[in-house]
């Protein structure tokens, strides 16, 4: 379950005497992300306690980030301050009308004619000054009946002040609603354009999966804490301004005590929570760890067994869950506690204020219904403190989150297109690099001055061990990192005066792990060539030896292929990356042709239709195959970045260098015996 | 869920007693605060008692203290409880999956497997947490509430009766279309996390076939259909809240109009109007708090659920009650792998995978298993370790039926390298010790040295001692089947069995891998499956598989003149022209 509707927080949960009358606001949600137990932690194992950085500076650029929705802020805060202010009188009315019921109930003893001053005058004739001192705050109107119209009127009063509250409550939570989602919308957006405008540098060098929850967790973190806390923050703020000025008229003294009271629970907050806050990194540390080892174990179930390795694992294991056992029932207690310790000094709060209340209503110096109201606002006082200080520790959370995504969109952005490209108006193929040089990482030297030339429909073979820098050349032509020094050009033209888009129009590939995506099978063929027609695309499926396939298939071009393509063999895979290659009819073409683990059969296929793709084209092969190398036009041997040999393959052979003695190694042995 | 919570929480039940004993003071600390309230305004203020006020101020005090102790000692406890059942269920989970056969495995996978341990578990553990402090005291605090509300006064409870229901109905009107939506919107969180893992998988492709527009208006359609939904969850809470407290501050307008009459009739002092304000609100409070986190109960029983299916799980694959007594192991010398007509086919299959399967691999000899992909190979060899069951026949290690030997026996007669090269996280050296926790770091780079692993091993960084991550992720996939090899040579077993175990890696490295083989090991009986023909060429015998049957068997000069199959492999990996060069 996601958004808004949390595990309610120890906010309201265990809360006792709940605030009697009218001590709710519409804004308090029981799903508040407190600290208390079933708060955002306890399900938050998701995302690790962390700190921003930077926090004033990411905190406001997440607020700029809201500026496209001011105007809407603004009514949002109008709406609050309009709901909380009708809320915090709530209070006052009610106990106006305590009042009045308190003072009928002593009319009605009192006998007809006789005035107030008379009675209290008699009081004290009796003695009992104490009573006569209390009737002196009362509004009496002696042996008349209880004044229900009265009474009604008030009450009507109070149920439509309640009553608005609710409904700018409402409204306020519903603007907001549109506010924080849109907010959400454009960051999202704004990542995933920022994504296709990275340079690929950045996928080497960055995990898919950290990646990933970037986009997804931090961003959803960042909603959920804009939907819920900021409207919290806004109207806790203005409730403790709200009751503290009708504490204050109410009664100074008291209210200095219920004041007291706030620097106590701040403390005690901040004391619980930075202790819960350790608790909670090492419960996620161990957490991160016993996992780790479970996926550990479980993943290499068969080695563990294989190597007698059971009882160890068992141990570690044992001993991490232990680990693990420590830290979250420390952390689940600790924050436990100060649900409880709140509501402690509420309690408090709540007996000095009957008890001093009490003595003040009997000796006459307060009305009853006033001790009433503030009663209740000292409840409504201590709750929006409470959640502000929680508020604070969600919203370094959400504000790390922020940061991390930031710092994704501040990333910098490939190298723009030049402003006038030059288009090739069709291409031949003719590919050339030029004394290029070319490093991952600035200290660890990989392509220096490096020169080939491949003519228009020649197949470039490039053989050698594996991390050669085969791969790097292919990248370096597609134009996904950029040179160090040196130049490539297509037809004569240097690549980087051509738009990325044009220039990657010109290639096709088939590469070793196939990339399929969720869609139909037509969908994937025609992946790159939007309005194909369903004639083209069948064509291309029949040159790539798939068209029979798939029409084995149930729902032919329709099969779906669903999320890693498990209906599909690897082999079927690569026959449809061919298809999807002949459809594009590149003028160029970059081929990974390994066929591991495909079946003899599959491999053939394979094998024909890459033949045929190639015919006519530039063909840039990493090859793992004789043929292909022997065919090739020009085969360039490589080792630890740099073309060691260049040639055809009956001068490599004859020169005797390292193609020849790759060559003999890998394949004069199988071949000899074979034959 | 409930038979999951009463096996586990068992050894917790006094603990647990204590706790609902600790709620107990707590409901009534917090019901009794009112009550004394109440008192005060009654006899102190209205009779204006100051001795009164002090007096029951002192016991409100002391409510207050009692209160806090035990809420905080229940919060202990519960915490203890409640991570402790969660750190109890996760070890019996673990310790069922270290019984379980690679068919329980393969039934829930490995994944499914960790997030059971771990996910749900976790939340099987919070819904204990919650119930143990929050849960239970909610009916307590309803039931007392209404104890004391009737006492103040009956004719007002009656009240009750009409806001309860209003307030119930309004909630499940709510959840009814709060929890599709919930669903949805999780769906569309999936989605959009799908197509961004899409996106990220294939950013070359993507770049490389200029669709980058192309996948960002996807996205946009998906980031739209999300940010509808989750709008339209958002604005339903927005109107939830609002109504819930008109709801209660509507119920404290009506206490006070029927209230007034009641006191206006002389049926009720006034102090019992306030407090009965006090204790409909708890009521109220504790109505919707259980509400809420009932929510969540579902949810944990879906958890609680998958846990118990692990618990519950029988292994197909158990040791023999009285183990056939073998002669130990002898160093240096080889085992012996007999299959004899073996038939095994999958639970539940239709057709058996193997079938008709005999062969004999003798001390010191190297036999091959070569065949197309589905031809049965790497279920064959995983009959060997009684990773399964055979159907039919018997498989048999050094002259005994694997069924009736002690699996720890078995598997230590076995040096197997299994097709993926699973390497663990920690060291090279810890990796390797995988095998012998003895060996030497001289046995180790002999070993490494005969799987070729020697030279990148001297070039990492600490070398015997460079940091090996999960799965092996910081080495190339060749490198890990090195390591993979050496780890399985440290273990100096009889027998050797290689999975598919070279192809990562390239053609000279393969053959003097190979070499070395034959030269240190020479005395081990060696099963090697491959599907690279130079890999096996050179095996004392090749079996050839097809669908599932052995259709050849012989050297590779034998099979090339006599068999069709083979014939075809070789073929389709050395192309006609290559083969006449």
């Amino acid at each position: 379950m996601t958004g808004p509707m949390r595990p309610p927080a120890g906010g309201d949960g265990a809360r006792p005497p709940a605030p009697a009358g009218g001590g709710l606001r519409p804004g308090m949600r029981p799903g508040g992300r407190g600290m208390g137990p079933g708060g955002g932690h306890m399900m938050g194992l998701t995302m690790p306690p962390a700190k921003a950085r930077d926090f004033r500076g990411s905190f406001l650029r997440l607020l700029r980030r809201l500026r496209p929705e001011r105007t809407l802020i603004v009514v949002v805060f109008v709406l609050a301050i309009v709901s909380v202010g009708f809320a915090v009188t709530g209070p006052k009315i009610l106990g106006n009308a305590t009042n009045d019921i308190f003072a009928g109930m002593i009319s009605k003893q009192i006998p007809p004619g006789v005035t107030q001053d008379q009675l209290e005058a008699g009081l004290r004739a009796q003695g009992k000054g104490q009573l006569a001192d209390m009737i002196s705050t009362m509004h009496l109107t002696p042996g008349q009946p209880f004044d229900f119209t009265a009474l009604g009127q008030v009450l009507l009063i109070l149920a439509g002040v309640y009553l608005l509250s609710s409904f700018f409550g409402w409204m306020q939570a519903w603007i907001m609603a549109g506010v924080t989602q849109r907010t959400v919308y454009r960051l999202r957006q704004d990542v995933d354009t920022k994504l296709g405008r990275l340079p690929l540098r950045y996928f080497d060098s960055h995990p898919r999966g950290d990646l990933l929850s970037r986009v997804t967790n931090d961003i959803d973190n960042i909603g959920q804490t804009l939907q819920q806390s900021l409207t919290q923050l806004i109207t806790s703020l203005l409730t403790i301004l709200g009751v503290l000025i009708l504490m204050l008229t109410i009664s100074w003294e008291l209210a200095v005590i219920s004041i007291l009271a706030v620097p106590a629970s701040i403390v005690i907050t901040i004391l619980i929570a930075s202790r819960s806050q350790k608790q909670f990194v090492a419960q996620w540390a161990s957490t991160g760890s016993l996992n780790g080892h479970v996926e550990e174990m479980h993943t290499g179930h068969s080695v563990v067994k294989l190597f007698g390795r059971q009882q160890e694992a068992i141990d570690v294991f044992d001993r991490e869950n232990g680990k693990l056992y420590e830290a979250s029932y420390r952390a689940q207690f600790i924050s436990g506690i100060i649900q409880p310790a709140m509501n402690f000094i509420s309690n408090l709060n709540y007996v000095a204020i009957a008890v001093i209340g009490g003595v003040r209503v009997a000796t006459g110096q307060m009305s009853l219904g006033d001790v009433i109201a503030f009663i209740q606002y000292s409840r409504q006082f201590t709750f929006p403190i409470v959640q502000t200080a929680s508020i604070a520790n969600v919203l370094q959370s959400a504000i790390a989150s922020a940061e991390r995504v930031f710092e994704l969109l501040d990333e910098p952005e490939e190298v723009a297109d030049p402003v006038e490209p030059i288009r090739l108006p069709s291409t031949r193929g003719a590919v050339a690099f030029e004394d290029i040089s070319f490093r991952y990482e600035p200290d660890k030297p990989l392509i220096d001055d490096l020169s080939l030339v491949a003519d228009a429909g020649h197949t470039i073979a490039i053989v050698g061990p594996t991390g050669a820098g085969k791969t790097t050349l292919v990248n370096l032509l597609m134009r996904f990192y950029e040179l160090d020094g040196g130049r490539i050009t297509i037809d004569g033209v240097d690549t980087r005066d051509m738009t990325r888009d044009d220039l990657r129009r010109t290639f096709g590939m088939v590469l070793q792990d196939t990339w399929l995506f969720h869609g139909t099978i037509r969908e994937n063929i025609a992946y790159g060539c939007d309005g194909a027609s369903e004639a083209e695309i069948i064509r291309a499926a029949e040159a790539a030896h798939v068209d029979h396939f798939v029409r084995t298939l149930p729902e032919g071009y329709d099969t779906v292929i669903d999320d890693d393509a498990t209906n599909l063999s690897a082999g079927e895979k690569q026959l449809l990356t061919i298809a999807r290659a002949f459809l594009a009819d590149p003028a160029i073409l970059i081929l990974d042709e390994a066929t591991s683990s495909v079946d003899t059969r599959t491999e053939l296929l394979i094998r024909r239709a890459l033949d045929r793709l190639m015919h006519g084209r530039t063909a840039f092969v990493i090859a793992h195959r004789l043929s292909t190398i022997r065919d090739a036009d020009t085969i360039l041997v490589m080792n630890r970045g740099a073309i060691v040999e260049q040639g055809d393959h009956e001068s490599l052979l004859a020169r005797g260098g390292f193609y020849a003695e790759l060559y003999n190694s890998q394949f004069t042995e199988a071949l000899a015996e074979a034959v | 869920m409930i038979r999951l919570l009463r096996d586990h929480l068992r050894p917790y039940r006094n603990q647990i007693v204590l706790v609902l004993g600790l709620l107990l003071v707590q409901a009534i600390g917090n019901l009794y605060l009112p009550t004394l309230n109440g008192d005060i305004i009654n006899n102190g203020v209205a009779k204006g008692d100051t001795d009164y006020i002090l007096r029951i101020g002192g016991w409100m005090l002391l409510a207050s203290f009692a209160l806090a102790g035990a809420a905080i000692a229940a919060v202990y406890l519960g915490a203890r409880i409640a991570m402790g059942f969660g750190r109890d269920v996760r070890g019996a989970i673990f310790r069922k999956v270290e019984t379980f056969s690679q068919v329980e495995v393969n039934h829930f996978g490995a994944p499914s497997l960790i997030t059971r341990n771990t996910n749900d578990v976790q939340q099987v553990q919070m819904l204990v947490f919650m119930a143990l402090t929050l849960m239970v005291s909610a009916p307590i605090l309803i039931v007392g509430g209404i104890i004391m509300a009737l006492q103040q006064d009956v004719p007002l409870s009656g009240l009750l009766v009409v806001i309860l229901p209003i307030m119930v109905a309004f909630i499940a009107l709510v959840m009814s279309r709060a929890i599709p939506l919930f669903q949805a919107m999780q769906k569309k969180l999936d989605r959009i996390n799908q197509v961004m893992r899409e996106t990220l998988a294939g950013v070359r492709v993507i770049r490389a076939f200029v669709r980058t527009r192309h996948e960002e208006e996807r996205f946009e359609v998906t980031n739209r259909d999300l940010f509808d939904t989750s709008i339209r969850v958002n604005r339903l809470f927005a109107v939830t809240m609002p109504v819930m407290t008109a709801i209660l501050n509507l119920s404290t307008v009506a206490v006070m109009w029927f209230g007034a009459i009641r006191v206006d009739s002389g049926d009720m002092p006034i102090g019992n109007l306030t407090a009965f304000l006090q204790y409909l609100m708890q009521i109220l409070f504790s109505v919707l708090m259980a509400v809420f986190m009932f929510v969540f109960v579902p949810r944990a029983a879906v958890s609680a659920g998958r846990v118990r299916e692990v618990l519950d799980t029988v292994p197909s694959i158990r040791d023999p009650e009285q183990p056939a007594a073998l002669p130990s192991a002898v160093a240096r010398m080889g085992g012996r792998i007999e299959f004899r007509d073996v038939e095994f086919r999958y639970p539940g299959a239709e057709q058996p995978i193997l079938r008709d399967v005999s062969f004999v691999a003798r001390p010191g000899e190297v036999v091959a298993i070569v065949g197309s992909t589905g031809s049965g190979k790497s279920t064959l060899v995983n009959l060997i370790p009684r990773f399964y069951d055979v159907t039919a026949g018997a498989v048999l290690v050094d002259g005994v039926d694997v069924r009736e030997m002690d699996r720890r026996d078995l598997w230590s007669r076995l040096g197997v390298v299994p097709q993926k090269a699973f390497l663990f996280s920690g060291t090279v050296a810890s990796n390797l010790r995988y095998g012998d926790e003895e060996a030497t770091d001289d046995q180790l780079w002999h070993a490494l040295e005969i799987a070729q692993g020697r030279d990148f091993v001297e070039e990492m960084d600490g070398r015997l001692e460079a940091e090996i991550d999960q799965g092996g992720a910081n080495v190339s996939g060749g490198q890990r089947q090195r390591l993979a090899i050496a780890r399985a040579l440290v273990k100096r077993a009889g027998t050797l069995i290689f999975d598919d175990s070279f192809s990562a890696l390239d053609f000279g490295t393969d053959a003097r891998l190979r070499a070395a083989l034959d030269r240190e090991m020479g005395w081990a009986t060696r099963l090697v499956v491959a599907q690279r023909v130079g890999t096996i060429m050179k095996a004392d015998r090749i079996l050839v598989m097809d669908e599932g049957r052995i259709v050849g068997s012989g050297t590779h000069a034998e099979l090339l003149a006599g068999n069709e199959t083979y014939r075809e492999i070789v073929y389709s990996q050395l192309s006609e022209a290559e083969a006449v060069a």
